[in-house]
């Protein structure tokens, strides 16, 4: 302790431990991270997808499309709503949604959807995402909006 | 003639940002040149001058002056009054002038007030700052010019989106603001003490009230736009891990961190390297987060006012200031890192401890932020939320709470786990009782009870720090941590409550029906049609009854807004002290029902008011500051200062 040397030495050996602890702790969060993130992340759909490649039932997925025009309709118990979302190939999923309907809702307008697919092949959707004004759609439907039109020139690639 | 006042002002201003960065360099040579004497003028007159600029922009708002282009594309000459204000922030070009506001006055009051730091590092620090602040005067001016004429005035403005029609929303982006730019102050702190090599307890006493301030900021900003999104989106929650709220929270997660060791600094002389770097990530963080805000790179649902464009204008300068920060960390850390040494069982181990775990949640948050884009890259479309966000948090949280609650307790520089047994053991007892009562009682989820059982815990060991002194003589910093830490215990109580026993109820009803939901019976009265100065909207009135006790008017509202048309929910809530009823009122079935949405939320309010306490805690603490940083100035002995400083932190 009294030679300066070897307190010297100390602190730089406290300052390593300190480093590599903090290190470990972070690249673990890090690793931890990426472990729940193949695991819980929600991965996108449009109708199209789905059609070609179904996710499994109950899994959480995110579905993207438009609301096609005259499929919206309330059931029986007036807190359910169903409707067909549809994209730009003419793929459809039938959805059905129970609760208040965003503002902005409306048919042949894009919507987003969180849920899942049941044994019917029925989108439950837990949470729906509208446009939220004029200025704010959401990116999927940006993208969507811009690519639909490539796609359908080109439907051989997309088979394979 | 206003708008070309404003834009005048804000260019001399950014003429004079360079004149700073010019005169703090040379002043790193030559300290008595006459340009080393220009700096701080410089940067006070900048300050006024940006005021001045967002002044005017104000009174176009005011006015409604729809030759002017942003006035036309956000206001409207029938909004209320406060809206037309708000308005000036509301939309991106007028939201960087507040930015570059904030920031020319902060960069003013360094100039003005602060004498501690060698006069050396203090000019490094303001051209550090003038650096920061010339890029986004180049932003404005280039891209986002606020004051540009239409060729021709419009007739009607366009008006503010209904959604940010709302008092609350109104205040929020300028506290965010305050906090991102007193980060931005920290930044330039830290580089300009990199810069001079002096990394010391005087650097970090300059450096805290600056860090303090803005991690009140941050805290009220968050703790608003929460309540905000809970009441106005109409959804009942109060966080959904959006990108846009996670923008908030990655920067004050780093202040946080900030906070802590700057304190170490301060009191102990240890952690200099890590407190610069901190500094630096801190303000990396409040970047990214309008990166990705203005950007619209990422989906999210409060996202507005974004171009492609501007966000990669700011990608370039997030790239410019961290890259450069992190280039001069590179070569000078290794010659600031020699610092005072300390026991794990030590506050300054205590400290580290939350540092770190800090550090491993706002990492964890970057990562799911960033990681849909990093998919994207591969062409998969991902969205990640709660699922991955809680437990995943859980892990860093829970253990950072638990030290939390005891790491105050310990000494400086060495101390012996037994001294606290005792309040240990109490803490951990309380928590397994509560554990294994609410594991006994319930089918709820882990997450939420083992949270009730950890603010229960920490809500106890905050006031512990308190035990066996003379309440009148603890210091106000003291004070202030107690608050700050208590209020994260009533904030993680609130929000573990309302995610265990929230009850909902989703129905439609004909008028004169009953509904239930938890020990409320809802009535729904009537629906009416109503009139706002700019909107119409369809009203529910219920009476909602608590039990047997009196009933209570709920009037939820589906409004209409003309300018701009569109649609929002106006949600009620009916508050009690054990909780909140929170109705929504959808639309109508072609039966002639009328949709109901009902939540009951358990104590929901104590996420708000913890998060209040948390910032109250830090206004006390950085009074607190203030206090002792006069009284030191008369100090005379360096070791009077210490033992001031060990007893308050």
């Amino acid at each position: 302790m009294t030679d300066p040397k070897s307190y010297a030495m100390k602190a730089k050996h406290q300052r390593l431990i300190l480093v590599v602890v903090a290190l470990a702790a972070i690249i673990g969060a890090g690793f931890l991270a990426a472990y729940a993130l193949q695991s819980e992340a929600n991965y996108f759909y449009e109708p199209g997808q789905i059609a070609a490649d179904p996710p499994e039932v109950g899994q959480a997925i995110r579905l993207g499309g438009m609301v096609q025009e005259g499929s919206l309709n309330t059931l029986e118990d007036g807190i359910t709503v169903a409707f067909v979302v549809t994209d730009k190939e003419s793929a459809t999923v039938d959805v059905r949604y129970t609760g208040i309907l965003p503002d902005l809702f409306v048919e042949g307008s894009g919507v987003v959807a969180d849920g899942r697919m049941d044994e019917e092949g029925v989108f439950i959707a837990d949470e729906l995402l509208a446009k939220h004004d004029e200025n704010y759609v959401p990116r999927e439907l940006q993208d969507m909006d811009q690519h639909a039109p490539d796609k359908t020139l080109i439907p051989a690639e997309q088979t394979t | 003639m206003i708008a070309e006042l404003g834009l005048a002002a804000l260019w001399i201003a950014a003429a004079l940002a360079v004149l700073q960065l010019v005169g703090g360099a040379v002043a790193q040579r030559d300290p008595e040149s006459d340009l080393a004497k220009l700096v701080r003028p410089a940067a006070i007159i900048q300050g006024v001058l940006a005021a001045f600029s967002f002044v005017m922009l104000l009174y176009l708002f005011a006015v409604t002056d729809l030759s002017v282009k942003l006035v036309a594309t956000n206001s409207h000459s029938d909004k209320p009054m406060i809206f037309k204000l708000a308005g000036a922030w509301g939309n991106h070009e007028g939201s960087m002038l507040l930015w570059i506001t904030v920031m020319a006055m902060a960069g003013g009051l360094i100039g003005l007030v602060e004498r501690r730091l060698p006069e050396k590092t203090m000019m490094a620090t303001l051209a550090a700052q003038a650096f920061v602040a010339m890029g986004f005067y180049a932003f404005i001016l280039l891209s986002s010019n606020p004051f540009e004429r239409l060729p021709q005035p419009a007739i009607e403005g366009m008006g503010l989106n209904p959604l940010l029609q709302d008092i609350g929303l109104a205040f929020h982006p300028p506290t965010l603001y305050f906090g991102y730019v007193g980060l931005s102050v920290a930044f330039s702190f830290a580089v300009g003490a990199l810069l001079t090599r002096k990394v010391g307890p005087d650097f970090a006493r300059a450096m805290r009230p600056w860090v303090l301030g803005a991690w009140i900021f941050l805290t009220l900003g968050i703790t608003a736009g929460s309540y905000w999104a809970y009441y106005e989106l109409g959804w009942g929650g109060w966080w959904f891990w959006d990108p846009v709220e996670n923008a908030s929270l990655m920067p004050w997660l780093a202040a946080t961190a900030l906070l802590h060791s700057v304190s170490v600094l301060a009191a102990r002389d240890a952690l200099r390297a890590w407190t610069i770097m901190l500094g630096v990530v801190a303000f990396s963080m409040s970047m990214l987060g309008t990166f990705l805000v203005r950007s619209g790179i990422l989906t999210s649902v409060h996202a507005f006012a974004v171009d492609p464009e501007r966000g990669s204008f700011i990608l370039v300068l997030l790239a410019l200031y961290i890259g450069g920060a992190l280039l001069l960390f590179a070569l000078r850390a290794g010659t600031v890192a020699e610092g005072e040494r300390f026991a794990i069982a030590s506050r300054e181990g205590a400290l580290v401890f939350n540092n770190v775990m800090l550090s491993a949640i706002l990492g964890i948050v970057l990562l799911g932020t960033l990681y849909p884009l990093l998919t994207e890259a591969f062409d998969v479309r991902v969205s990640v939320g709660p699922p991955y966000f809680n437990p995943v948090g859980a892990i860093f949280v829970i253990p950072m709470l638990m030290v939390m609650a005891v790491g105050p307790l310990l000494r400086w520089r060495n101390d012996n786990f037994h001294r606290v047994k005792l309040p240990m053991a109490m803490v951990a007892g309380i928590m397994l009782a509560v554990l294994a009562l609410v594991l006994v009682l319930g089918s709820y989820g882990w997450l939420p009870m083992l949270g009730l059982a950890v603010s229960i815990g920490l809500a106890i060991g905050s006031f512990l720090p308190l035990r066996g002194r003379n309440l009148l003589r603890v210091p106000t910093a003291t004070w202030g941590m107690v608050i700050a830490h208590f209020g994260i215990a009533v904030a993680l109580f609130g929000m573990a409550s309302e995610s265990a026993f929230s009850e909902e109820r989703l129905a439609a009803v004909e008028v004169g029906d009953s509904t239930q939901v938890g020990p409320w019976t809802v009535v729904l009265d009537q629906v009416a049609p109503v009139a706002g100065p700019n909107w119409t909207a369809i009203e529910g009135r219920l009476s909602a009854q608590y039990g047997d006790g009196a009933a209570i008017d709920l009037r939820p509202q589906s409004r209409n807004f003309w300018a701009p048309p569109q649609e929002t929910t106006e949600s009620t809530l009916a508050t009690r002290w054990n909780g909140q009823l929170y109705a929504v009122i959808g639309n109508q079935a072609s039966d002639g029902r009328w949709q109901l949405r009902l939540w009951w939320k358990p104590f929901v309010t104590l996420i708000w008011y913890g998060g209040i306490l948390v910032a109250l805690g830090g206004l006390l603490a950085l009074i607190g500051r203030l206090r002792t940083d006069l009284k030191r100035r008369s100090a005379k002995s360096r070791n009077a200062e210490r033992k001031l400083e060990e007893a308050e932190v």
